[in-house]
């Protein structure tokens, strides 16, 4: 790749030396993707048919509680195992400078000469849930170009962060001695959505009753979960039923327990398979991925077609109490049909798809 | 489009004090910047892979132990493998003098010394980066 291509950037044409086994250019390929550019949706688009192979594991949990030295640790065995394997680390923007400081390869020294592996540190850009927006775009890229595993670590995780789900087929939930008791693991959210649950740093003292609290739960994994309160039933207790969430301690720092876990990273993804819920877990992400842009397309053609003075005013009214928020909002959304519905019988549906169809560009 | 500038700061080499090298990550967190840290002890291959992998707009090298003259001729050639010659590199720590002049000649866009203030760092890289997507 040219310095002229990382100036004037070509979407195709990096697509296809990133499928070719450049690896620089899968680099630049994954900061169009994370700056918005419509190269990057371009590249996106030629590289979606070849996705759909790799096996993706969140690692979340509360910050400390080890992520990253697990998913090193993990990340050397797996590549005992297997050809390569990618990580993609998401560390938090700062909602003040928009800086950011990406540590995670700190704790990575290990893999940082392996050819086998592919780090890349994301910052999470104002996205809530624990993973940046564009993260299911990096990880569509490195699917694309064969990578058999991904491993997401998400921004440290407090209860609610649970939008690893949107992304990950496996779910570890890293969980530190000492961090709460049996009332912890009972309340929803983050214990909820983990496929296997692992007590790092169990070379503490306090690991084993956190260990204990843990399994007391009886924990039963996200589709269990959903089954269970959601009413969908299923005859005579579905396969994914079947699957008991792991409860296991390691120390990644001792390099124990690791073995097991990737045991259990392996027999969850054969569990999917064999019962069916890979493609349940396709069809959520696909659900989720559409809906994502959707929003994101929507908010981006009304900034465009009302412009930002419209969107201003909208604001201050709801400043000035003299409407709520939802009602400013439900103006600007009959504003933009109207506009858009006469756009159309002027000049024909096609011109507001192409509309549709353009690639946002206030994303930065 | 006003892309989020990426460096990577890294410690080349055996020397232990990173005490420099966070300050001068933190400094360029608070400038708005995305800052890939790699934390001590990295060879000249991991240097290179850590830039190649993150995409980086520029290189910080942070070299206390005297070393620079045997460790920066090698990171420049592990860049230069990647085809990353025109990657722009700079380089802070305890640099003689003497040495500044070679390391220009090598490779090395800058060198900041002791008591060099963050604002000179944040616009040389202001300044780097805009001649590189110009």
């Amino acid at each position: 790749m040219t310095q002229s291509a990382r100036r004037h950037p070509d979407g195709a044409a990096l697509a296809a030396s990133a499928l070719a086994g450049d690896r620089r250019a899968t680099a630049r390929l994954l900061t169009l993707i994370e700056n918005g550019d419509p190269q990057g949706q371009i590249a996106l688009a030629k590289l979606y048919s070849y996705t759909g192979q790799a096996h993706v594991v969140g690692f979340t949990g509360s910050t400390g509680a080890g992520k990253s030295t697990l998913v090193n640790a993990v990340a050397r065995e797996f590549r005992e195992r297997g050809p390569a394997l990618a990580i993609v680390a998401v560390d938090p923007t700062s909602p003040y400078s928009g800086g950011a400081l990406l540590g995670d390869r700190v704790r990575m020294r290990d893999l940082s000469d392996d050819p086998g592996v592919f780090i890349r540190s994301m910052a999470s850009r104002g996205h809530p849930g624990g993973v940046a927006h564009a993260t299911r775009d990096v990880i569509t890229v490195l699917d694309a170009l064969g990578v058999p595993v991904v491993l997401v670590e998400t921004v440290g995780a407090g209860q609610a962060q649970v939008e690893v789900t949107r992304v990950a087929h496996t779910v570890v939930l890293v969980e530190a001695p000492g961090m709460g008791d049996e009332v912890q693991a009972l309340k929803a959210g983050l214990m909820e959505i983990a496929d296997i649950v692992v007590v790092n740093k169990a070379d503490r003292p306090e690991a084993r009753q956190t260990l204990q609290a843990i399994r007391s739960a009886r924990l039963v994994g996200r589709f269990a979960e959903r089954e269970r309160t959601g009413g969908t039933t299923t005859e005579n207790g579905s396969s994914s039923a079947h699957w008991s969430v792991p409860v296991l301690e390691a120390s990644a720092l001792e390099r124990t327990g690791i073995s097991d876990l990737i045991d259990a990273i392996v027999a969850h993804r054969m569990y999917l398979t064999s019962s069916g819920l890979w493609e349940t877990v396709r069809a959520d992400h696909a659900r989720a991925d559409v809906e994502a842009w959707l929003d994101r397309k929507l908010r981006t053609l009304a900034h465009e077609r009302l412009g930002e003075a419209r969107v201003a005013v909208a604001i201050d009214a709801v400043l000035k109490r003299d409407r709520d928020p939802a009602a400013a909002a439900q103006d600007l959304v009959a504003e933009l049909v109207s506009l858009l519905g006469g756009r159309a019988a002027a000049a024909g549906v096609e011109q507001v798809r192409g509309d549709l169809h353009r690639p946002d560009r206030d994303e930065v | 489009m006003s892309d989020t500038i990426r460096v990577l700061i890294a410690k080349p080499g055996l020397d232990g004090h990173d005490r420099g090298a966070k300050v001068v990550a933190r400094a360029l967190r608070d400038a708005g910047m995305e800052v890939i840290y790699t934390g001590l002890r990295q060879t000249p291959t991991m240097v290179a892979e850590a830039a190649l992998q993150e995409d980086v707009d520029v290189v910080g090298l942070s070299i206390l132990s005297g070393a620079h003259m045997a460790l920066v001729p090698r990171i420049i050639d592990e860049l230069r493998q990647r085809g990353l010659a025109d990657l722009p590199v700079f380089l802070g720590g305890i640099i003689p003098r003497d040495d500044i002049a070679a390391l220009r000649a090598l490779g090395i866009a800058a060198v900041f010394g002791p008591g060099t203030t963050s604002q000179s760092i944040i616009s040389y890289i202001r300044t780097a980066v805009q001649g590189d997507s110009a």
